[in-house]
């Protein structure tokens, strides 16, 4: 049996307790909101796409601590890069925290490593990519 | 009568040995599901080895039918009621189901009314909410005040039907007072039925001191198996009411294109039933019994409610109504409550974080989800102290 406090590394709790890009976007060109009903947890995504770019990102977020700070992570990665590369990136960390790939690639989400271990918690940081993704229209 | 001291009831409970992360177990989630003593295990052992009740001839098929109707009358004694009157269910849910579909599609229509509480369950709310909707009845929510008392003054009781309530909420930890409330339904020319999942770990229940028409309850929130419950039905009552689930043994004749109907608790027992979990139910009853639950245990468990309580108070802790029974549901400042699940977990304290499938009654507080620590027989101070403790450790990770 792990140890659950292996989840709860040290840049989890800093963007869970100091989150980045949190809050409304009103300039938002895309949006969505992704639930689990199991826990009740709640995170909407916004983008701003421009020329192909996402120039801009923000997130809100009611649950725990690994869903915000995955939230926090995602709208930090996301700024500045496609919508392509950020399917690509939630696709990769998808992968990784069912233990399938390695983190090597993943920067500072490599940190979720910890949920590989608890099932009942994987759900927690994958909501906000399902959030982004839905947002970008993949449903 | 054999009482015994909590000492002596703990290893009567195998699940308590387990060891949770190198720490012994704090098992603080009985409201969820109590844990099980090992004479439940044995009896439902022993009744996997029998027949099919009600059908064959055999010894063992007499055996297991004798074991269901010893059962039903041990339910009876239990709650006050007559054996005639106990139907087994899979569980509190399906017994509120079962009042909901067969009471509601042959008393229910447009203009009536049926009363529930903000803090009820959702196993009784939904189906209120889904017979009412194909009735074209309403139904009428009775708001809860701050203490977690369901303030049923502020409903009016006219065109009532049926009043559903919770007699001990599984969130506040709050009683119902259900005898009260019986007497204003009648008044109103209303049944009252009772949600007892909660009550029956807490509380003696005596139907007939109630006043109530329906009484439910599950098996596994007394020491005894999941899939297994009752709903106690008044005598007068279950007369008017049509089965719900159509199957074997619960047929008087059958033809190809129609069929008439048992009397009774086998109207609404279709189906082979559930020997093991019934003969499971029989020895939680007898457990109960032998250990004086409600009386000798209820010190050991006042002693765990007060320190529980105080744990989380000086934890900074907000706590969820005033609690009367031992259920004690809370949240922390700056920490979700599935992380504070999570962590104790880690320091061996089983506990529930969520909505306790009671959403309506979070929002109530403002809230999407809370912790919940609840006390059994076997609860004593070491576990208290060890939820304490994991409290403080929480501050480790969120300062």
């Amino acid at each position: 049996m792990s140890d659950p406090r292996a989840l709860y590394h040290e840049t989890i709790v800093d963007h869970d307790r100091n989150p980045r890009h949190e809050g409304p976007l009103p300039a938002a060109t895309h949006a969505a909101t992704a639930d689990n009903p199991l826990c009740g947890d709640v995170v909407t995504i916004r983008f701003v796409l421009d020329n192909g770019l996402i120039a801009d990102a923000a997130f809100e977020a009611r649950g725990c601590a690994l869903s915000r700070a995955a939230a926090s992570m995602l709208t930090e990665r996301a700024i500045g890069t496609t919508p392509d590369a950020l399917r690509e990136l939630a696709s990769t960390f998808d992968q990784f925290v069912q233990g399938d790939v390695s983190g090597a690639s993943l920067g500072e989400l490599a940190v979720f490593e910890g949920v590989r271990a608890f099932k009942s918690r994987r759900a927690c940081a994958r909501l906000p990519f399902h959030a982004a993704l839905a947002a970008l229209g993949d449903g | 009568m054999t009482v015994t001291d909590l000492a002596t009831r703990r290893p009567d409970f195998p699940a308590l040995a387990t060891r949770v992360h190198g720490k012994r177990l704090a098992y603080l989630d009985t409201a969820a599901t109590a844990l099980r003593p090992q004479t439940v295990i044995d009896a439902m052992v022993r009744a996997a080895q029998l027949g099919a009740p009600n059908r064959s001839v055999h010894v063992l098929a007499e055996e297991a039918t004798a074991a269901i109707e010893s059962a039903r009358d041990d339910v009876a004694e239990f709650l006050g009621g007559r054996p005639d009157e106990v139907i087994f269910t899979s569980g509190t849910t399906a017994s509120i189901n079962l009042v909901a579909h067969a009471w509601g599609h042959a008393h229910l229509g447009p203009g009536d009314v049926v009363i529930a509480s903000e803090l009820e369950h959702h196993s009784n709310l939904v189906p209120w909410q889904m017979i009412c909707a194909e009735r074209g009845a309403e139904l009428r929510i009775a708001p809860v005040d701050d203490a977690g008392r369901i303030q049923f003054d502020r409903v009016s009781f006219e065109h009532a039907k049926l009043v559903a309530v919770a007699h001990v909420s599984n969130v506040t930890g709050t009683i119902a007072p259900i005898a009260e409330l019986a007497r204003r339904a009648r008044a109103a020319g209303a049944l009252l039925l009772v949600d007892g999942a909660q009550a029956v770990a807490h509380l003696p229940v005596d139907v007939a001191a109630l006043g109530c028409d329906f009484y439910a309850f599950s098996a596994h929130k007394l020491y005894g198996p999941t899939g297994t419950g009752v709903l106690w039905a008044r005598g007068s009552v279950l007369a008017t009411l049509p089965p719900w689930q159509g199957g074997g043994g619960m047929i008087r004749s059958v033809a190809a294109t129609s069929s008439t109907y048992l009397d009774g608790p086998a109207r609404f027992e279709a189906g082979t039933p559930n020997v093991i979990g019934i003969a499971g139910l029989a020895a939680a009853l007898a457990y109960t019994r032998s250990v004086d639950l409600y009386g000798h245990t209820a010190a050991d468990e006042a002693r765990a409610h007060a320190g529980l309580v105080a744990a989380v108070r000086a934890a900074g802790g907000r706590i969820f109504g005033e609690p009367e029974v031992a259920v004690v549901a809370f949240d922390l400042p700056r920490i979700h409550p599935h992380d504070v699940a999570t962590l104790a977990d880690a320091e061996g304290v089983a506990l529930r974080s969520g909505h306790h499938c009671a959403a309506p009654l979070h929002a109530r507080y403002g809230a999407a989800a809370s912790s919940r620590v609840s006390v059994g027989c076997y609860t004593g101070a070491d576990d208290v102290a060890q939820f304490a403790a994991a409290l403080a450790k929480l501050r480790e990770v969120f300062p």
